[in-house]
């Protein structure tokens, strides 16, 4: 072959062509490695959890494990709603309204939940990931305002109020997750949509 | 055996490869102490793979099994206790040899012209370091493993509009659970390894291509005898081989003592709450990463939101990476730059003191003081461009001194 017979054009084209379409084989490739990262079926099957409410007196929160995060059940009395409205408490919150923060439609309230009474929200603070403790009595040194009972963090110090709403002044930068939930009956209570 | 030699050479550059890389490669005569991290870096490396092979023989990869085979290995494994403490305590010596050998490198100008990719993939290698020595970490399943590996995939949630589902493809799950560790495993043990073989040798490569520096900065290669031989260089076999070897003897001592007498090196090298198993429904009071990661933690938690939090521990790191082209100094060595010299050694300070407030918790006084080292840190960044313009060097010798 001589060199004369060159067409660098038509070298060129063939050059891009075959590298995009080599680019797309490597593009369709990955495709099933990328994706086998993703929760697997076994994981995916575990979405839904259903607790049974009878045996939570007033003022009491369990914990159960939903998809592998701790849930909070809390059984609200009516002093502890009352905070909820309190100036005191509800002036020093970051998202009082819950705009910015992760709930489902029925939870953005100020109780943040179906049933004022009963509060179910993913224990996970929004910093970091830790599970904050349940502070419920008034009063507290470990927080530098008044504190009227909540959640509080010890890992960086962010403080919540009785429905998960964050304080100003936590490093924290959004109320705690609800996550969606339905009342079986009076009794039981199923977190997650059943796939 | 010259024949056989002669016979391979033919066929693989055998000799031409240990003349330009060892025997008639030529090192400045002036090396200090700050030259043998280096070469223990290496050490390490080699120290890790053999032990880390041992351990994946009796080690199981699942969140059901995993800190009992822990236990396993160091009671009823022959001499597992001592592989897992030869690997634990590499780990942290690991660490301590990477931050003084990036030091040296810091003092004398060696991330300059034309060095700057050895730096690069000198950074690089760090950075695959880091995410090695976190994945190993996680393996234990302890408790610190457990919410050390929360709190580190939940920084990638910070990421615009992708972060949370990325996180969840991270984790393989919708909390760190059995599919993470797997994957941990795989990419500990099989993935980074691979990976920071590879880019150890492109950056020897890279070093040998444009030599060594010095502690004085000075190119000895300006200076050459009749046979084109630096007149500051000498081979680095024999010379310095022997010179790292007494090193590593040293070195190996008191890694020896570690391993022996202290292994947990009061919390530091092992933390205390790791021989907790993991408990995804309690989080223990204090989250706090190993010390070497502890300065980055300072950062990020200096800062009160989450997202400015995390951009600036990225920036603190990425910066680094800048190095070359923040500097526009010509001269090299702190030895003749008086104003560069006090700024890395205020670096290197906050460096330090920032590492250990990553391990305190995160009191008012405390935060206050990150605050003010993540100042001092970033200040060295900013300032370092105008201030190698501006700083009147002294002059720079020749020849290398002593």
């Amino acid at each position: 072959m001589s060199t004369d017979s060159v067409n660098p054009n038509r070298r060129r084209i063939l050059n891009w062509t075959a590298g995009v379409v080599g680019a797309v084989g490597v593009g369709y490739a990955a495709v099933p490695f990328i994706r086998s990262m993703s929760p697997s079926a076994a994981v995916q099957a575990k979405a839904t959890k259903t607790v049974d409410l009878t045996k939570i007196e007033p003022g009491q929160r369990i914990t159960v494990s939903w998809q592998g995060k701790p849930v909070w059940i809390v059984r609200r009395t009516p002093e502890m709603l009352e905070t909820l409205e309190d100036p005191a408490v509800v002036d020093q919150l970051k998202d009082p309204d819950s705009s910015a923060s992760e709930q489902p439609d029925f939870a953005a309230n100020p109780h943040r939940s179906r049933e004022p009474e009963w509060l179910v929200m993913v224990a996970i603070c929004t910093h970091l990931g830790c599970i904050p403790s349940y502070n419920p009595e008034p009063g507290g040194d470990f927080w530098s305002a008044k504190w009227e009972g909540g959640f509080f963090c010890p890992c960086h110090g962010s403080g919540y109020d009785f429905s998960g709403r964050v304080m100003a002044g936590s490093p924290a930068p959004r109320n705690m997750a609800v996550p969606f939930y339905e009342f079986l009956s009076d009794s039981e209570l199923r977190i997650g949509k059943p796939a | 055996m010259n024949r056989f030699i002669d016979w391979v050479d033919a066929r693989y550059p055998l000799m031409r490869n240990l003349r330009e890389h060892l025997t008639e490669y030529y090192a400045p005569k002036n090396f200090n102490l700050f030259y043998f991290f280096g070469s223990f870096a290496l050490l390490v490396l080699v120290v890790q793979i053999v032990s880390g092979i041992w351990l994946t023989m009796h080690y199981k990869p699942d969140a059901g099994m995993a800190f009992d085979s822990i236990e396993h290995i160091m009671r009823d494994v022959n001499y597992g206790w001592l592989i897992r403490y030869m690997h634990t305590t590499g780990a942290s010596l690991f660490f301590i040899v990477i931050y003084l050998h990036m030091f040296r490198a810091l003092i004398y100008g060696s991330f300059k012209g034309p060095r700057e990719l050895v730096w690069l993939v000198g950074m690089v290698i760090y950075l695959a370091l880091m995410a090695e020595a976190f994945m190993g970490y996680v393996l234990p399943w302890g408790q610190m493993s457990y919410w050390g590996a929360q709190v580190i995939v939940n920084l990638f949630t910070a990421v615009p509009y992708v972060g949370p589902d990325l996180a969840e493809w991270i984790r393989g799950g919708f909390s760190i659970s059995d599919p993470t560790l797997n994957r941990f495993f795989a990419f500990h043990v099989v993935a980074l390894p691979i990976v920071l073989i590879l880019l150890v040798a492109v950056h020897l490569i890279a070093l040998h291509e444009v030599g060594s520096n010095n502690p004085d900065g000075v190119d000895i290669k300006k200076n050459k005898d009749g046979n084109g031989i630096p007149k500051d260089g000498i081979p680095f076999h024999p010379y310095y081989t022997v010179k790292d070897i007494f090193g590593a003897v040293v070195f190996l001592a008191v890694a020896t003592v570690i391993i022996f007498y202290m292994p947990t090196l009061g919390g530091y090298f092992l933390e205390h709450d790791n021989f907790t198993p993991a408990d995804p429904l309690n989080t223990p009071d204090h989250i706090k990463p190993v010390w070497y990661f502890g300065t980055f933690y300072a950062i990020l938690r200096a800062v009160p939101n989450q997202d400015m939090g995390v951009l600036l521990m990225v920036l603190a790191i990425a910066l680094l990476f800048l190095l070359p082209w923040l500097d526009r100094s010509k001269v090299k060595s702190a030895r003749y730059r008086p104003i560069y010299k006090q700024m890395v050694i205020l670096f290197a300070i906050s460096f330090v003191v920032l590492m250990w407030l990553g391990g305190k918790p995160a009191t008012a006084t405390y935060t206050m003081f990150a605050q003010i080292f993540t100042g001092i840190y970033f200040a060295f960044f900013i300032a370092l461009p105008f201030v190698s313009k501006w700083e009147k060097p002294k002059p720079v010798p020749e020849r290398v001194t002593k």
